[in-house]
């Protein structure tokens, strides 16, 4: 039966300048259903869902809602046969109330047109946070909630324009483990309500957790779509990348040396007495849950948050970190969690964004020593195979994994002896992780000393000698690989904080 | 989508004059445009005499544009540099004729400048107000000074060798315009050539991506509000050389000519963006402009409405020109 799918895009092609971004691509979704799409970022995912939600055009190509040909053209167009996108980037007035934001562009008008009814909208927006069991109420700014719930009022949003097909882009990136449970317990009732769901996700564990079909996009084509019973994570990973898990972690033996740095006593607004040690060479993981002082204690040590108190030694010496600079002159590098906030140049080119830390090498006075420039940057882009069509490429045009690369590489160029990365493989493709990953190891084996800060337990066992953890701005554990088995579930009982009740004993 | 593996070196012509058109072709055919017009509709337009005059008032706008312009780089604004030039002006005329030799009295004046400059800097690095609101306060602020040193009179100077900066000529070349072909080489080196420079892009272009790449971006911000102070300075001591008198009036409302023209000359407001080439063709463009409605016997209030339409339209067809490059 043709009409029990509530969305079928035949054929979709779709070019920008020079590059072909989706090629034949058919995409079928049925009702009621959770339909994760699958890909490595640039496969065309997204440009596929921008197509369905109106904000791109097609240049060829067929969708039909409910059997009937659709022609949309733009978002509201696609409101109209009931599709929703939720954006990866949330996007809310953080001034308005939840109410406000929920009829943005549509508010609901009194007797007099052209003044808006307030009542009405408040009213309105509590019924649908009632139906998900949103405990808010709707006058709240949506400024004072947290992320999880700022998720939830774009869901409603989404909810209000009647939605029948839901497409959910990356929305557990900002999302705490508890929240993402709550999150799927609200895909579930839509689920229910025989709203059909897109759900877009690098997070293998999620999506076998959440999907009931998968489909795989690869360069601009499908792979595939299955059932997520036919599918493994396995032969997930080699649809979209053509390799399979075990080569995404290559274990490479570190020669791990004695201390070179140690932290004692750390303390400020964010850390409670926190002690470290990193050795020469090794690959220390820092886990945690979110809020727990993790990107915190690396602000710290870098010198961007201030200490009330606590020391740093750096070869068993005592070193002063005021400011970033100080830090950079000891060996220090941060590459931080949200590179295109934090750590890239977008409007820049790659060659500005890999040495802007490093501009005293080559430039002298009004001499600008262009050979070395390039002779630097040529380097990394080799040692670390970087995509680019030119040292003139603004960074704003490559993949999200080349951009954490050039970020990397950037501070490689000042020749630290310490690197700390704060979630390095947030929002990029498996293939990327992989060669992030190949790429922490070259680093540690040429006797760098990592810290590596993850939200994501699988990259932090198998890729750290020692794994510390922390709970509310202390440093709990330190589990040695060495000595001591580890688990997922060792290091969360630590992060939720069960060694308190284990002192308490 | 494909990704090009090979490396090209540059996908730039290594030609510097020849990047220079391409990146500014818009405008360069804006004011080859306007010129044409004027050599047509008006006999006078081409005439040498015309001409070295044109130049001659671009001087000033080039002057406050090319601090603007570094201003506006590093993502901020400043709205005071014309209360700054008539600080500077008038402080000089004064100097001058209390009998302190031009020298001294000339530097004392750039001082001056760039003592503004720095404290509008050090207001916007450390107290982290808005550039927009802080340079909008300096700019009453400085505007009152002026009226209080002079007591609201125009002063005249009478100062021969001080008069013939503004209005001498070396050879065949007014002095103004030689002063400004220094500062176009002098403010090129400085963002293109030195560490400074990329700092001041970086600075704008993601402030926390510069702070977390050890970049000093207060001493960045301090650095080019005393620059653009120092700039506003020497164009007010320009133009009161030019007009044989210290104005505490001179400058009113020229931080808007010079905004525009660093953006009509493509610097973005947002930060990052910008060069000193542009910005002279801007201020050439409104220049040229100002001089052809005048030759065409326009009045200033038409003339005004005419400057507001033309600086939206080319700001405009930039914006479009952007769009259709992603």
């Amino acid at each position: 039966m043709m009409d029990e799918y509530i969305l079928q895009m035949e054929n979709i092609n779709k070019a920008f300048p020079g590059v072909r971004v989706l090629h034949d691509v058919s995409f079928s979704v049925k009702q009621g259903e959770v339909h994760a799409l699958m890909g490595e970022n640039g496969a065309g995912k997204s440009t596929l869902m921008k197509i369905l939600g109106g904000i791109y055009s097609m240049d060829s190509g067929k969708i039909k809602v409910n059997g009937e040909g659709a022609a949309i053209s733009c978002v509201a167009d696609a409101q109209r046969y009931g599709i929703s996108l939720i954006h990866q980037e949330i996007c809310l007035a953080n001034n308005l109330s939840i109410a406000e934001n929920i009829f943005m562009g549509r508010e609901i008008t009194g007797t007099v047109k052209g003044f808006l009814n307030f009542k009405a909208m408040v009213s309105e927006a509590q019924k649908i946070l009632d139906s998900l069991n949103m405990k808010i109420d709707a006058r709240t700014r949506v400024g004072k909630l947290s992320i999880a719930q700022q998720q939830m009022v774009e869901i409603c949003r989404a909810l209000s324009t009647n939605a029948r097909i839901i497409v959910m882009d990356e929305p557990t990136a900002s999302l705490s483990n508890k929240e993402i449970e709550n999150l799927f317990l609200q895909i579930q009732k839509l689920k229910a309500a025989n709203v059909a769901i897109i759900y877009i996700s690098h997070r293998m564990d999620e999506i076998f957790k959440i999907a009931d079909t998968i489909t795989v996009l690869r360069d601009g084509e499908r792979v595939g779509s299955m059932t997520t019973q036919e599918l493994s994570p396995d032969t997930l990973i080699k649809m979209m990348v053509g390799r399979g898990l075990k080569e995404v972690f290559q274990k490479v033996k570190l020669n791990i040396g004695e201390d070179l740095l140690k932290v004692e006593g750390f303390n400020n607004q964010y850390l409670k007495n926190v002690h470290l040690n990193l050795k020469k060479g090794e690959i220390l993981g820092i886990s945690g849950l979110v809020g727990a002082g993790r990107t915190e204690l690396a602000r710290a040590i870098f010198g961007i948050d201030p200490l009330d108190s606590g020391k740093i030694f750096i070869d068993g010496k005592e070193v002063k970190i005021k400011c970033p600079q100080d830090a950079i002159q000891h060996g220090i590098a941060l590459v931080p969690e949200s590179r295109k906030e934090d750590g890239l140049f977008l409007n820049q080119t790659v060659s500005f964004n890999t040495t802007i830390s490093i501009l005293e090498k080559f430039i002298r006075f009004i001499h600008t020593d262009h050979k070395k420039e390039n002779e630097i940057l040529d380097n990394y882009i080799n040692t670390f195979s970087i995509k680019m069509s030119s040292r003139n490429q603004l960074a704003l045009e490559l993949s999200g994994g080349n951009q954490q690369k050039i970020v990397i590489s950037k501070w490689l160029a000042t020749e630290p002896k310490i690197l700390i990365l704060d979630e390095p493989t947030r929002g990029i493709d498996v293939g990327a992780k992989a060669e992030i990953y190949q790429m922490m190891y070259q680093i540690a084996q040429y006797g760098v000393s990592i810290i590596l800060i993850s939200s994501e337990l699988p990259e932090i066992i198998n890729l750290s000698s020692r794994v510390a953890v922390m709970h509310e701005g202390e440093l709990v554990k330190i589990i040695d690989m060495e000595t001591e088995e580890i688990s997922q579930e060792k290091i969360m009982y630590y992060a939720a904080g069960g060694w308190n009740n284990e002192n308490s004993k | 989508m494909k990704i090009v593996n090979k490396l090209a070196l540059s996908d730039k012509s290594s030609n510097p004059v020849i990047n220079y058109l391409k990146d500014n072709a818009g405008t360069l055919i804006g004011l080859a445009g306007l010129t044409l017009i004027l050599s047509v509709t008006t006999t006078m337009f081409l005439a040498p005499d015309n001409l070295f005059n044109i130049l001659r008032q671009v001087c000033t706008n080039a002057t406050l544009a090319f601090g603007m312009t570094f201003v506006l780089i590093i993502g901020g604004i400043d709205l005071s540099v014309g209360s700054v030039l008539a600080a500077s002006g008038v402080t000089v005329v004064i100097l001058l004729e209390r009998g302190m030799p031009c020298i001294p009295a000339i530097f004392i004046g750039v001082l001056m400048g760039a003592v503004f400059g720095l404290i509008n800097g050090l207001i916007i690095a450390y107290t982290n107000m808005p550039p927009f609101i802080v340079t909008l306060a300096t700019q009453m602020g400085i505007r009152g000074i002026s009226y209080i040193i002079t007591s609201g009179r125009s002063v005249a100077s009478t100062d021969p060798q001080f008069n013939a900066i503004g209005n001498g000529y070396l050879g065949p070349i007014p002095i103004p315009v030689l002063m400004v072909a220094i500062l176009i080489i002098l403010s090129s080196v400085i963002l293109n050539k030195t560490r400074f420079g990329r700092r001041m892009y970086a600075t704008g272009g993601n402030i926390e991506a510069a702070t977390y790449s050890g970049i000093k971006v207060k001493t960045v911000q301090i650095w080019v509000y005393t620059i653009c102070g120092i700039l506003a300075s020497i164009g007010g001591i320009v133009l009161a050389s030019r007009m044989y008198s210290g104005q505490p009036t001179a400058g009113n409302a020229y931080e808007g000519d010079a905004i525009a023209a660093a953006v009509l000359g493509g610097t973005s407001f947002n930060g990052g963006i910008g060069t000193i080439g542009g910005t002279l063709i801007g201020a050439l463009i409104i220049g040229v402009l100002n001089n052809g409605l005048n030759l065409l016997k326009v009045s200033f209030y038409w003339q005004l409405v005419i400057k507001g339409i033309v600086i939206l339209a080319a700001v405009y067809i930039d914006i479009l020109k952007k769009k259709k490059n992603k």
